[in-house]
C-alpha cells in the first residue's frame, strides 16, 4: 500500500534550487513519522542523484514511492548517459569539469555515495539518450 | 559540547541563530560536500569555505544543525535565508580551516571516524 506517491522536475540550470526535491521528500517523511535513519539516507541517496542530473544531464524528474516497507526513487534524465557505469561506480572517478569542483561537487563520490545509503540500486544508462537510476530504501534496514 | 561553547572556542559571529544548546558530539571539516555526505555522524558540525546554498543542502540531508564558515567568510543571502528555513544554525570564524579544527578538537569535540 503506497503512502504517498511524489513526482518532481529537477531543474538543469540552476545549481542552488539542486537539492530542493530531496529537501521536500525528507519534510514529507519526518511528517509520516517514518525511521528517521532511512530518512536520512533517502534525503542523502536523492540529493547525490539530484546533483548529478543538474551537473551531467541539464536536470531531470524524480519518481519517490513511499510505503510503510521501503521508499523507491527512481530518477530519469536525457542527458548524455554515462559511458561505463562501473568506472563511475569508482570512489574518486568524476567526468565532471573543474568548476563543478570549485562548487563541492565532481569528487567522484555521488555514485558511491548513492549506492552506500540505498538498499538496492540500478542504473540504466545509455550513451547519447540518457539515465534511468532507481533507488530502493528499506524502512527497517540494518545497513550502516 | 553545546553550539553556544563553539561560538566562545571560535571566537564566532552568529550569523543564523538556531538552538545554541543544540548538543554536538563530531566534527566534519569539508570543501568538498560529497566527502561530507560520504559519513554519517550523530549531532554533527560542518566547517567550511565553502560559500554556496549546497552548504545548507548538505547540512539538512545530514541532520547537522550548525554549519561554520572558516577564514572570516559571510555567505550571501540566499545561503543564509536557507539556513534560517531550515533552521540551522550559521557562524563565521575567524579562524583558518586547520586551526579552527583544531581548537575544537583540543576541546573535546572528536571527529567519529575512528581507523
Amino acid at each position: 500500500m503506497s503512502m504517498l506517491k511524489l513526482h518532481y522536475i529537477v531543474p538543469g540550470d540552476d545549481f542552488t534550487r539542486a537539492g530542493e526535491a530531496s529537501g521536500d521528500v525528507k519534510h514529507k517523511l519526518k511528517k509520516l513519522g517514518y525511521n528517521p535513519t532511512a530518512i536520512r539516507r533517502v534525503a542523502i541517496a536523492m540529493y547525490e542523484g539530484e546533483i548529478n542530473m543538474v551537473i551531467h544531464a541539464g536536470g531531470g524528474e524524480a519518481f519517490v514511492e513511499v510505503d510503510p516497507e521501503k521508499v523507491e526513487i527512481v530518477l530519469v534524465d536525457k542527458g548524455p548517459g554515462i559511458a561505463d557505469v562501473s568506472k563511475a561506480m569508482q570512489e574518486g572517478w568524476s567526468t565532471a569539469p573543474d568548476n563543478v569542483r570549485s562548487l563541492g561537487f565532481g569528487a567522484g563520490m555521488g555514485l558511491p555515495n548513492m549506492k552506500k545509503y540505498s538498499d538496492e540500486m540500478t542504473i540504466d544508462s545509455v550513451v547519447g539518450e540518457g539515465t534511468t537510476l532507481k533507488m530502493i530504501i528499506y524502512a527497517q534496514s540494518t545497513k550502516l | 559540547m553545546k553550539v553556544r561553547d563553539i561560538i566562545e572556542i571560535l571566537k564566532a559571529e552568529v550569523l543564523v541563530e538556531g538552538n545554541l544548546e543544540e548538543e554536538v558530539k563530531t566534527a566534519c571539516g569539508s570543501d568538498m560536500m560529497s566527502d561530507v555526505l560520504a559519513f554519517v555522524k550523530d549531532q554533527s558540525v560542518l566547517l567550511t569555505g565553502l560559500m554556496n546554498p549546497q552548504v545548507v543542502r548538505t547540512a539538512e540531508m545530514m541532520d547537522m544543525h550548525c554549519v561554520i564558515f572558516v577564514r572570516g567568510k559571510h555567505p550571501d543571502d540566499l545561503v543564509l535565508n536557507l539556513a534560517e528555513m531550515k533552521d540551522i544554525t550559521v557562524l563565521a570564524t575567524p579562524y583558518r580551516m586547520f586551526t579552527a579544527c583544531g581548537l575544537l578538537f583540543r576541546n573535546g569535540l572528536e571527529g567519529g571516524c575512528d581507523v
